[in-house]
């Protein structure tokens, strides 16, 4: 198992795919281009990956970028036959946040982003209770089911570890069982 | 020949007129006489264009009478106006020369034909939207942002919709008689193949007779209905809506024989009008005021 984190800074990405002076990341084709070109970065990696999408030196992010960058990569690796895939988005902005949730929302799609101050949130679509969850550990992680268990004690605990897990937001090691945000395995990485 | 008188104030209230008498066939010699014209807004420029554009694609030979009005010449000059007419109309007049590139202009006529031309316009923009959008409008610093986004969506609805040549523009304005503060207009005109035409094949069917022009608007504008089967596109147009919607602006989209708006309570138009001439393509106007 290695989820050692791979850092994709997609400024580069969109000034080797168009000719700017700036990292504006509009248009569909320019969104696609990028997400081939992430998609490419990350074929070097095992079934199981955690990537880092660095969004810092983007200034303008329109809704067709969004969609293809952010949902459809995410949505791609949701795929039943896909590897196992991670990702944090880094360097996300104010400027960039409504686009992003709105192409997530239309996919009901979560993410863990982490914003250019550092705050780290989830954008998307999500169940309050889940969020809620999902902060305990991105707080107090890692953590084991016991430890959520002591300050969420209804029955429906288990099944939402198990969606959050499944929606890739939150890592369950196979051999310890502990759970990690994303955020700690950037930080300390298994 | 045909003449046809050009509106003495060419705005976005006035461009039917245009649209209406260019959208008709069988026009061959077309005289535009725009001597009169005292004001011009950057909808009347593009709508000019498009005229133009659509009496030469029926074979036509579209001429162009210059302004009298050496300030409306200047500032189609300066507009970016003339680069764009010479390729489509005879110009009867002198062509003022193109002005310095230090003006007053937010985003000069920019043909949109390729996806290229669009990261062109953020890029123009970005380097002149702030400092208006802040000083003009009272938008906050980050708002050519989202400024920026609007522009984009709406050029590449050019690209990827209306498979046919279209313009954009962009100018400050104050409306001191009309509304009584500082507005931006922005202008994206394509003559494509509409919205009707775009959305036929995927949902005609299910609007049977009731299929056309407006129903086509309503699919796009209120719906987000695209001619693509993949759910995360149409969203363009819905957030435009938003954005616009936010700034307390208007936005209008004229789209073959019809014409939807999202209108704001100072504003007047109708939220839908059908039975307009035809006209190819789409016209879409833009407008946001300052905050009060």
């Amino acid at each position: 198992m290695d989820l050692t984190p791979l850092t994709i800074d997609v400024g580069v990405l969109v000034s080797k795919t168009v000719t700017s002076l700036h990292s504006h990341l509009v248009t569909r084709p320019t969104g696609r281009a990028v997400r081939l070109a992430i998609e490419a970065q990350m074929a070097s990696t095992g079934v199981q990956s955690l990537s880092i999408i660095d969004l810092s030196d983007v200034t303008i992010l329109d809704f067709s970028c969004a969609d293809e960058v952010i949902a459809k990569l995410l949505q791609g690796y949701l795929e039943p036959e896909s590897p196992e895939a991670f990702f944090m988005f880094r360097g996300v902005r104010e400027s960039h946040r409504d686009q992003i949730q709105v192409v997530l929302e239309r996919q009901a799609l979560v993410a863990v982003a982490e914003t250019d101050t550092g705050v780290r949130e989830l954008l998307g679509m999500i169940e309050a209770y889940d969020t809620r969850v999902w902060q305990l550990l991105e707080m107090e992680g890692p953590l084991v089911r016991e430890d959520f268990a002591r300050v969420f004690p209804e029955p429906i605990l288990d099944d939402v570890l198990d969606r959050l897990r499944k929606r890739r937001i939150v890592f369950q090691n196979p051999i310890s069982g502990r759970y990690h945000a994303l955020s700690q395995l950037v930080d300390d990485p298994l | 020949m045909n003449v046809f008188s050009v509106p003495t104030e060419l705005d976005y209230q006035a461009v039917d007129q245009v649209l209406d008498m260019a959208g008709q066939v069988g026009i061959e010699h077309m005289l535009f006489d725009a001597r009169h014209v005292r004001w011009i807004d950057p909808n009347g420029m593009v709508a000019l264009l498009a005229a133009g554009a659509v009496v030469k694609k029926q074979g036509g030979s579209p001429r162009l009478q210059l302004p009298d009005n050496s300030d409306v010449l200047g500032y189609l000059s300066r507009m970016g106006f003339f680069h764009e007419a010479t390729g489509i109309f005879e110009l009867l007049g002198r062509v003022p020369k193109r002005a310095s590139r230090l003006s007053d202009v937010l985003l000069e006529i920019t043909s949109i034909t390729a996806n290229a031309d669009v990261h062109t316009v953020i890029d123009e923009v970005q380097k002149r939207a702030g400092n208006v959008l802040a000083s003009r409008l009272g938008y906050p610093a980050t708002s050519v942002v989202q400024f920026s986004v609007i522009l984009s969506e709406v050029c590449q609805n050019i690209v990827e919709h209306a498979e046919g040549p279209g313009w954009v523009a962009v100018q400050a304005y104050n409306w001191t008689k009309r509304l009584g503060r500082y507005v931006v207009v922005i202008t994206v005109m394509d003559i494509g193949r509409g919205f009707r035409h775009s959305l036929s094949a995927e949902h005609s069917a299910r609007y049977g007779d009731r299929w056309g022009d407006s129903t086509a608007l309503e699919a796009a504008f209120l719906h987000g209905l695209t001619r693509f089967p993949d759910s995360g596109r149409g969203q363009g147009i819905q957030q435009i809506r938003r954005q616009v919607q936010r700034w307390d602006g208007s936005i209008t989209i004229r789209s073959g024989t019809a014409r939807i708006a999202q209108v704001p309570e100072w504003d007047i138009a109708d939220p839908v009008v059908d039975g307009l001439k035809s006209f190819p393509g789409a016209q879409i106007s833009i407008i946001l005021p300052a905050v009060k």
